[in-house]
């Protein structure tokens, strides 16, 4: 049985439309996943797209508009108070900016510390210190830094401070939103290493954010693409990223720049940009840059279809095997 | 007029802090030839930036240029009186930036800003100058380019603002373009966009261009040389397909090993430690705390470049074979 299973979840905003008017953004658009212990789930789109709502909606950060989330056999959106708060213990969050998620003036023993008392996980001033130094030290941080602030700490070190705290909480899901973004190369790399360690030691599952598709490819066993809220395709990872079905995923496979100079890209590249939530189009919200879109794509919703095993994409044509084949990474010629 | 368009020859900047003298560019060689495109790749804090606003003159107080020379189109930019210098600016050297949105004026339209460049460097105005601005729309590929010049900024997306920006920065056809991580705010359908953009203007206009980038992707996908920085100094100099097969300084090494790759397992062993505080630069090589390779020597001696081939450069004593 999934960890984690959330069906058809909608987020609706009310955003102001002239002096009184208000109109609906549909930030989050009938989406629906599954994730079982110690996976990770890839969720990759561009600014926008509604992939960080998707996981305040899941931990309950907010409430979302409609739909269902069912965490270990618990459905979320009815709990509160007290049940909510035990079960949130489990669901812990790591966002992007580190310096902006700690609170600069608690000390890194104090901010570990916190959840361990809120949780009652440890009891006593001693209890507490040392399974603070244990986080710590999982995280990659020594007893030296116990007594620090955030702003004496690099970016990097901020970010695993951040998962410690996430940790003490003991979770088994833990939803990381862009958690390398705003790090050097060289410290990202790092950083998705210790990652994947403590997931291999905890068995916690993750639900991996990131507009990167590297960076995802590094992390995720299986993906799900969004575009303006809703999920254009999905499927693992492999599969995905060497056969991209939806002409979105295409042109995002496309837009990840060059490995190596000498590389030539099979590409598909689209004018335009993303637009927004708030222009409901009927049909296919892509395809007004979509270069292949139809009549019917403008006319009807497209709900994902299958394209393969596991693998679906909200596009008809690929599923009726109307697009042109898609050379992918194998077809890359290579020149030095 | 001989010589590489820009050159950059031993330029040190040093920032005045209150816990001292924070030297940032340690001594920065670097040419760009005409209608050459160079990749300058690093990390934060490396010293990209700073090299890009002095070579304008462009840096505030507490930061300073305390040596070295910067040539362009054979004239000594650093000794340049203002106003001369004020010619430099736009004419003959362009700059855009990260934040596009930021760099336009908010109160002003398009339109109304391209033609007060128009007005000031080429003193063309009216329907002349109409024309230019919306010629200057097209090349830099702007969809309907009446609805353009009419707009605020606020009314663009990311995306057309950088090619808004691009348009003003080519207003004065410049002979070199810095780009400093023009590409890094935008989304990345986008930024293939006006990566694509930027190659044409290469080839359309032989527009020299400098681009300032973290990203190797970028560098791999848009320069034909490329200069690696670590520290405030140039530690590797190459053309981009030779720096991409074989890296040669254990830094540019690392670092391409540490990115994330499609359908390549993450080998990024990672670079150990940090990069130095340039109030404390370690002696030596300033990396050699970090290296995998460094000897006792490199902790002694601070290493000249050592030229291994046409325009292939390495500040390493024990290179990488």
């Amino acid at each position: 049985m999934s960890l984690l299973a959330v069906e058809a979840l909608c987020q609706e905003y009310r955003v102001p439309a002239g002096v009184f008017a208000r109109r609906p953004l549909v930030a989050v658009d009938r989406v629906s996943l599954g994730l079982r212990e110690g996976e990770t789930l890839g969720v990759v789109g561009e600014s926008g797209s509604g992939k960080s709502t998707l996981a305040r909606c899941i931990l309950q950060l907010e409430r979302p508009s409609g739909g269902t989330v069912t965490f270990d056999g618990r459905e979320l959106t009815t709990l509160g108070g007290r049940e909510l708060r035990g079960v949130r213990r489990l669901l812990q969050m790591v966002f992007q900016d580190p310096a902006a998620s700690l609170n600069p003036r608690l000390r890194v023993g104090y901010t570990v510390a916190e959840p361990l008392r809120l949780h009652r996980l440890r009891e006593g001033g001693a209890a507490v210190g040392a399974r603070v130094e244990e986080l710590l030290r999982a995280v990659g941080l020594g007893p030296e830094h116990v007594d620090r602030y955030p702003h004496q700490l690099s970016g990097g070190q901020q970010q695993r401070v951040a998962i410690a705290r996430a940790l003490a909480c003991e979770p088994r899901l833990v939803a990381l939103d862009e958690p390398t973004s705003a790090l050097d190369v060289s410290v990202q790399a790092a950083l998705l290493a210790l990652l994947r360690d403590l997931q291999a030691r905890l068995g916690l599952a993750y639900l991996f954010i990131s507009h990167d598709l590297a960076v995802v490819s590094a992390m995720a066993g299986r993906l799900m693409v969004m575009y303006l809220g809703q999920v254009v395709e999905e499927g693992a990872a492999t599969e995905l990223l060497a056969r991209p079905r939806h002409p979105y995923t295409q042109a995002l496979v496309s837009a990840v720049p060059r490995d190596t100079p000498w590389a030539e890209p099979a590409r598909l590249v689209v004018a335009g940009e993303p637009g927004s939530s708030l222009a409901r189009a009927a049909g296919c919200r892509f395809a007004p840059r979509c270069p292949w879109a139809v009549g019917r794509c403008r006319a009807e919703p497209q709900p994902l279809r299958p394209v393969g095993a596991g693998h679906a994409a909200a596009c008809w044509r690929a599923a009726a095997g109307e697009l042109p084949p898609w050379p992918g990474t194998a077809g890359r010629t290579e020149r030095r | 007029m001989s010589g590489p368009l820009l050159e950059i020859r031993g330029l040190r900047v040093e920032f005045a802090t209150p816990r001292g003298v924070a030297r940032v560019l340690v001594g920065v060689d670097l040419d760009v030839d005409r209608g050459e495109v160079v990749g300058l790749v690093g990390e934060s804090g490396c010293g990209k930036s700073v090299t890009a606003l002095a070579v304008l003159r462009l840096l505030r107080a507490p930061g300073r240029v305390s040596g070295g020379r910067v040539r362009f189109q054979g004239r000594d930019l650093l000794a340049l009186p203002e106003p001369g210098m004020r010619g430099v600016r736009g004419r003959g050297i362009a700059m855009i930036f990260q934040a596009p949105r930021d760099c336009l004026n908010p109160v002003l339209t398009i339109g109304r800003q391209l033609g007060l460049l128009l007005a000031r460097h080429d003193r063309v105005a009216g329907g002349a100058a109409t024309a230019r601005a919306r010629e200057l729309c097209e090349m830099v590929e702007l969809p309907d380019p009446e609805r353009v010049l009419r707009a605020y900024p606020h009314e663009l997306s990311g995306g057309m603002c950088q090619r808004a920006m691009i348009a003003l920065a080519l207003a004065c056809r410049p002979a070199l373009l810095i780009a400093d991580e023009a590409t890094t705010a935008l989304d990345v359908t986008v930024q293939l966009q006006i990566l694509l953009l930027l190659r044409g203007l290469r080839d359309t206009l032989g527009l020299a261009q400098l681009i300032i980038t973290h990203n190797l992707g970028v560098v791999a996908e848009a320069c034909q040389r490329v200069a690696v920085m670590y520290a405030g100094e140039i530690v590797e100099t190459a053309a981009v397909g030779e720096l991409f097969a074989a890296p040669r300084h254990p830094y540019t090494r690392r670092l391409l090993a540490a990115r994330p790759r499609i359908g390549a397992a993450p080998d990024g062993e990672p670079i150990p430690g940090s990069v130095p505080d340039p109030l404390a630069r370690p002696p030596g090589c300033a990396f050699h705390p970090r290296c995998h390779r460094a000897q006792p020597r490199c902790g002694e001696q601070h290493p000249e470049p050592a030229v291994l081939g046409p325009g292939r450069t390495v500040r390493c004593y024990y290179p990488e074979p």
